[in-house]
């Protein structure tokens, strides 16, 4: 196992290195996900491209319009200690906070994560919530894709071979939404989630206006609950409401027998936790 | 398979290394410098035994190319006493019977040095949010609390 390294500054070099090398060049940004594909011999690439050198891909800030524009080798540290990530959402902060360890999120980066599309991270089902987008270019051009589009099953997005993601854009909030995430952790804190839930809710007179439910970590991508979405869509939002729309999850989801539970038990906790959520955010 | 120069400032010092590119910091640190204080644990970035500050802030040696070190500071356990004069939080894992078979004390010293670092007198929350994932099967944690709430004190 060896191969060249190279370290491009400019964003039109790594596409170039890209197209050069094809099927044998892989991206590497933070490594967490990488280097550990590549010690285990699941990739073989001859030619490792790393993002870190590209200025242009990194850095966090608040778009002119009010959103939010994080940097595709921004780290999770990065986002989790942002002012500009916490005055959009608390909620988005706490989803960078709850990956895995302080050590994994210093060097794990947001585009990369997103590009590894490990069903059970933290982020990919906030951003989905909360409406984020990433940005992507290749030698055709840029294009914008909805996150909760990016991942079509395990570790399978709809990225080309020629395709880096540059950007994570997350739209400014309508005026009155709330959001959290929650996690089920039953065995350690730096675990990957049983079932996590991100859910964003805007209440207009007493009822609900918008709700965007988002599951993680109990199918193959991030799982939207449109079912439970509908129940909530346009209903007063009372306990019972609630648990009604939660226990439309149980269906909605895709879960696997595992260490961390039955699939029948995940899609219990998925109902629990569901609901659990969106009582916080009507509560809150 | 060839062998590449490579520069790495490590515990203040600039060492050139003749590395294979595909080798980690982990083992670079430990076959080529010499600094066996770091760990192999599970070289799958679950353990935290093999934890080095890059810049002050802690990171996976297992899952770090050299090559994205850069020019930046690697302080591995090597670097935490001067001379004959231990660091604070080396006298106080010691004193506090933190360290049992010793094999996670350089990961878990690392992580605790980078939390001092920012944060001088952490709470024990902070601690364990800190120390998460620095698996030790010994101690059960609780002297290693004690360990850092007590160089709180001294650093």
């Amino acid at each position: 196992m060896t191969y060249d390294y190279h370290e491009p500054r400019e964003v039109a070099e790594a596409l170039h290195l890209l197209v050069k090398h094809g099927e044998d060049a892989h991206l590497i940004a933070g490594g967490t996900a990488t280097v550990l594909l590549l010690r285990q011999g699941l990739i073989r690439p001859g030619h490792v491209i790393s993002l870190r050198a590209i200025g242009a891909l990194s850095g966090i800030g608040r778009a002119p319009d009010g959103g939010l524009r994080i940097g595709a080798t921004a780290t999770h540290r990065q986002a989790e200690r942002s002012a500009d990530v916490r005055a959009l959402s608390p909620a988005l902060t706490n989803a960078f906070a709850s990956v895995a360890t302080v050590r994994i999120r210093n060097q794990a980066t947001v585009g990369g994560s997103l590009a590894h599309a490990d069903p059970a991270q933290d982020p990919p089902p906030m951003l989905a919530a909360l409406g984020a987008a990433v940005t992507i270019v290749s030698p055709r051009g840029a294009r914008s894709i909805a996150v909760e589009d990016l991942a079509v099953d395990h570790f399978t997005t709809t990225l080309a071979g020629d395709e880096i993601i540059t950007e994570v854009i997350v739209p400014p909030l309508a005026p009155g939404t709330r959001a959290t995430y929650v996690k089920f952790l039953p065995r350690t804190a730096d675990d990957y989630a049983t079932v996590s839930v991100a859910a964003a809710m805007r209440l207009a007179d007493g009822a609900v206006a918008d709700a965007r439910i988002v599951l993680g970590a109990v199918g193959p991508t991030p799982i939207r609950a449109r079912a439970a979405e509908a129940a909530l869509a346009g209903a007063k939002p009372s306990r019972e409401r609630l648990a009604q729309a939660a226990a439309l999850v149980r269906d909605e989801v895709d879960p696997l027998d595992d260490l961390r539970g039955s699939a029948e038990y995940k899609r219990e906790m998925a109902r629990v936790w569901t609901e659990r959520a969106l009582l916080a955010l009507v509560e809150a | 398979m060839t062998k590449e120069l490579l520069t790495l400032r490590v515990n203040g010092e600039a060492r050139t290394v003749a590395a294979e590119p595909h080798h980690t910091l982990l083992e670079v640190l430990r076959e080529e410098l010499g600094l066996t204080g770091t760990k192999h644990g599970c070289e799958l970035g679950e353990c935290g035994a093999c934890t080095v500050l890059v810049d002050g802030a802690p990171v996976l040696s297992c899952l770090t190319l050299p090559v994205a070190i850069g020019d930046a500071d690697v302080t591995t356990v090597e670097g935490l006493a001067r001379g004959a004069e231990l660091h604070p939080l080396q006298t106080a894992f010691a004193e506090e019977g933190a360290a049992q078979c010793g094999y996670c004390t350089p990961g878990m010293l690392m992580a605790a040095k980078a939390l001092l670092d920012e944060n001088g007198h952490p709470t024990r929350a902070e601690i364990a949010q800190a120390i998460s994932g620095n698996l030790c099967r010994c101690t059960g944690y609780t002297a290693i609390y004690e360990a850092v709430e007590k160089a709180a004190k001294s650093v």
